[in-house]
């Protein structure tokens, strides 16, 4: 049943959750303003809130001067492609885990959050050596591969708490009337998981995207996703604050909507099933 | 349900998973433990010298001020996301109207890469002349503040906790809404005010999803890096520079792939004892 | 053809020993209900007969091959779950062609399984829907629907009727009795329910503690319990039950008697008693009786009788309807 709630309280909440939110959203709001400002309004004083003369010429310089396309190339191979690849590997795994359990699985399961756990810079001096041994430094398959191992832990994580809450009974009918494990796990598994899967996918492709520092230590030109090129901003020389508005929007506006998109299982994802 | 024919199967499809893991948990981390009782720079080959990277490590003065600043940093973005994510959980738990819309913007900074966010507070608005802050601070009649140079570090852990807010607050709304209704009511025909509501029945209830969002960040926030690469690159002095940090530029910059292996084995160390908490918490709810 | 065939199986489950050792004889056409209470293995054992459980030892024989590690698929059995375990994101049409699918059937052959399976099973009209627009008992059907069309050696029940309200399930009771007259087809059926396994089976294996109690036909169940679990597993209400003095009276350890055995008189009979309550029913009064010496006994009256809470009543038990047991339980 739904609290009682005088409509004036529900007005003073209102104004009082909308103030906040307002702040707490702002320096998106500031930047995203920022980006359709001139150079010389950006930095005006007074600041201009809306009355400006708004424009594109940010975007289009952006767009013209850097590589953007390329980047946004390098930041959709590699987020997507790791994510893929770390779905094609973890579906069989979580399924064995979750539909197949034994007394080790536990262990299995925590471990593998462990190895989440191990901090970039333990690993850092000999990634950087195996990767220019192996000449993976800089490429798109070398990023693919380390996006996709740290974030493998969760991808299995994830997908075993969505496994668990699917009836076993249902698999067990597809064995009974002559389905193989394969045909199993693609016709009866993976489509009454689709929900579990999509949201997986999409948190994956999130902390992929924004994944900075492997990206930043790991790429110097030819594969450099869009988290580098933003840092490659910080350079000191002038200031040009509607430009890196205008590259930061581009950069973090298709992550946010499908942050949007996807908030409801983001806390699933992110506790590892610990607060549902 | 289980035969010899499914475990079997079971084992085949979770090889590939645990092979990988293993290996990229095993390989690197035995190297970096080798590396780091090697004298070896780029300039040199490796010769094995004990434990000279790690008591070289420990010798360097700045290694104290790094190991506060890293602790400062967690600590600091830590009350202020578990605190600020509390309130807001409990704000947004009201009814209020454009409740879904308000949830959007509360999460909006999560989702914004590192180095964006990093940049838009550093120039946009704590820039000491053309910030927003500072402008602020004039209108009022104060003098504007110098954020990176008055207060480097105080500066990042706001830039940081901005991002984990969203993270904290999503998660306690989440373990907020699932406090049953009836308790509360319960609670309040016992005559339980609202203060007493909080203490008694929320605050407890939240209490496995506050534990599992501080040891969550705790193994995030352990290892922020871009945010400082961005603003402050570790300065000034070392007044920013945590224990990442220092090893990327032991490596990066100095070459000293041994002192880097010793610093990297350290904060992995440090890293474990976070995460057998953490582990442990996980653990339980598995086995419910 | 599909006769089963059990042979000393032995299931444990980490050292537990969940059915020690069982051996039974399924013949081909046969209608057979495993009952019991829950956690008496009846499950387990149909899981082993399906492939979805592996024997610890023994074999397991479908029409004398030896199947005991042959995979679900291998065995050619179809199975209605407990909870239909329908496929929830295909339409009825996509169950119940599902197995045919596997089989890689050609297309005509699907449709026209599916549609005469339909037909059958009154699911026509529902062939587009999914399962969450069907109630429970047309969910029950696309079940049923989906094991037929296979043609199975033999189908397997396990528990398919407990989801379902009471009048449902006469009439569920009443379509699967129907079904196996019409296919002739083996069917292994599980139940708790001692109504169900008395109105379907063609033979029931009572089990208690997965091991075989009794195994017989419905009647001989009733009329010859081999041990006082099954007389007092089978009927309702339940055989009661008398030790000591009494029974020993009758040269038994215990003695037994069914409700619906006890004549009912207002003064004399072998025991006298005092009627707690009495259970009108409308065609039978239930009364429960308290007899000096004996304990609390129920008897199955004419739904007419007059006798009311407090009255003194007789009971006589009927002639050579009074079970004997030894102290084993077993039946004299």
């Amino acid at each position: 049943m739904a609290r009682a709630v005088s409509t004036r309280r529900k007005l003073a909440f209102t104004a009082l959750a909308w103030i906040v939110a307002l702040v707490v959203f702002f320096p998106i709001l500031w930047a995203f303003l920022t980006s359709f400002k001139t150079e010389g309004t950006a930095i005006a004083a007074p600041p201009k809130f809306l009355f400006f003369e708004w424009t594109l010429e940010n975007y289009r310089t952006v767009l013209e001067r850097s590589n953007y396309f390329r980047f946004l190339g390098n930041s959709i191979i590699t987020a997507v492609g790791s994510t893929l690849l770390g779905l094609v590997v973890a579906i069989p795994a979580a399924w064995a885990m979750a539909f197949s359990p034994t007394r080790r699985t536990k262990d299995v399961l925590m471990w593998m959050l462990s190895t989440k756990m191990l901090p970039a810079v333990g690993v850092l001096v000999p990634i950087t050596m195996l990767f220019r041994m192996m000449g993976l430094t800089d490429t798109h398959l070398g990023l693919v591969l380390v996006l996709t191992l740290i974030n493998l832990p969760i991808i299995v994580w994830m997908l075993f708490t969505y496994f668990k809450e699917i009836p076993v009974d249902i698999l067990e009918a597809a064995r009974m009337d002559g389905a193989s494990l394969r045909q199993e796990v693609i016709y009866v598994l993976t489509p009454m998981a689709i929900p579990g899967i999509a949201s997986t996918l999409l948190l994956n492709i999130i902390l992929a995207w924004n994944e900075s520092f492997w990206t930043i230590v790991l790429t110097t030109t030819q594969a450099t996703p869009l988290p580098a090129f933003i840092a490659a901003y910080s350079s000191p020389e002038g200031l040009f604050w509607a430009k890196l508005s205008a590259a930061s929007m581009m950069a973090i506006a298709p992550i946010l909507i499908m942050g949007w998109f996807s908030q409801k299982q983001l806390v699933r994802g992110l506790t590892f099933g610990a607060v549902k | 349900m289980a035969t010899a024919q499914t475990r079997m199967a079971a084992r085949f499809m979770m090889a590939p998973s645990v092979i990988a893991l293993l290996i990229w948990m095993i390989v690197p981390l035995s190297m970096t433990i080798w590396f780091s009782f090697q004298w070896y720079t780029a300039f040199r080959a490796p010769e094995f010298t004990g434990f000279d990277n790690y008591a070289y490590f420990f010798a360097n003065p700045n290694i104290w001020t790094v190991f506060l600043n890293t602790l400062i940093l967690v600590g600091g973005v830590l009350a202020i996301t578990l605190v600020g994510g509390t309130l807001l959980a409990l704000l947004l738990d009201q009814p209020i109207f454009g409740q879904g819309l308000v949830r959007l913007l509360v999460i909006a900074p999560f989702f914004v890469m590192p180095t964006v966010s990093a940049l838009v507070w550093k120039n946009m608005l704590m820039h000491p002349v053309n910030g927003l802050f500072a402008w602020i601070a004039k209108v009022l009649g104060f003098s504007p503040v110098d954020w990176f140079a008055q207060v480097p570090l105080f500066s990042v852990i706001i830039i940081v906790a901005w991002q984990w807010l969203p993270f904290a607050t999503l998660i306690l709304l989440t373990a907020l809404q699932s406090l049953d209704e009836e308790q509360r009511e319960a609670a309040g025909m016992d005559g339980a005010g609202p203060i007493a509501l909080f203490f008694y029945i929320i605050l407890p209830h939240m209490s496995r999803a506050l534990t599992v969002v501080m040891l969550i960040q705790t193994i995030f926030l352990l290892s922020v890096f871009a945010e400082i690469f961005v603003t402050t690159n570790g300065g000034p002095g070392v007044a920013t520079t945590n224990l990442p940090f220092l090893i990327y530029l032991q490596a990066q910059f100095q070459y000293d792939f041994g002192l880097a292996s010793a610093g990297g084995i350290v904060a992995v160390i440090l890293a474990n004892i976070v995460a057998i908490f953490l582990l442990r918490v996980v653990g339980k709810n598995l086995e419910a | 053809m599909g006769s089963i065939t059990l042979e000393h199986v032995n299931k444990s489950f980490g050292g537990v020993e969940v059915i020690p050792d069982i051996s039974l004889e399924i013949a081909d056409g046969e209608f057979i209900v495993f009952v019991g209470p829950s956690g008496c293995g009846k499950s387990t054992l149909l899981r082993l007969i399906a492939g979805l459980e592996d024997v610890t030892s023994g074999r397991i024989l479908i029409d004398g091959e030896d199947v005991s590690r042959a995979a679900p698929a291998q065995r050619k059995l179809s199975m209605v779950f407990q909870s239909y375990a329908l496929y929830p994101h295909m339409s009825v049409r996509g169950n119940i062609a599902f197995p045919l699918k596997m089989e890689k059937a050609p297309r005509e052959k699907i449709d026209q399984a599916v549609n005469n399976a339909a037909a059958i099973l009154n699911l026509t009209d529902y062939l587009d829907r999914k399962p969450r627009q069907l109630s429970g008992g047309q969910r029950q059907r696309v079940a049923i629907g989906r094991a037929i069309v296979r043609q199975p050696k033999a189908f397997l029940f396990d528990e398919p009727l407990s989801n379902l309200d009471a009048a449902l399930r006469v009439a569920m009771r009443l379509e699967i009795s129907e079904l196996h007259n019409k296919l002739k087809t083996t069917m292994v059926y599980v139940t708790h329910d001692q109504v169900e396994a008395m109105t379907m089976a063609d033979k029931i294996v009572v089990l208690n503690a997965g091991r075989v109690e009794q195994f017989g036909s419905p009647l001989e169940l009733y009329q010859r319990p081999a041990n006082t679990f099954v007389a007092g597993f089978i009927g309702s209400p339940r055989m009661n039950f008398i030790d000591g003095a009494e029974a020993a009276r009758h040269g038994a350890h215990t003695i037994g008697v069914r409700p619906e055995h006890l004549v009912v008189t207002p003064e004399g009979g072998d025991w006298s008693g005092v009627v707690k309550v009495s259970e009108h029913l409308g065609s039978d009064t239930f009364l429960h009786v308290d007899v000096d010496g004996i304990g609390a006994l129920t008897a199955r009256a004419p739904g007419d009788v007059p006798f009311r809470h407090g009255e003194t009543v007789g009971l006589s038990p009927m002639n050579g309807r009074l079970y004997r047991f030894d102290a084993q339980g077993l039946a004299l």
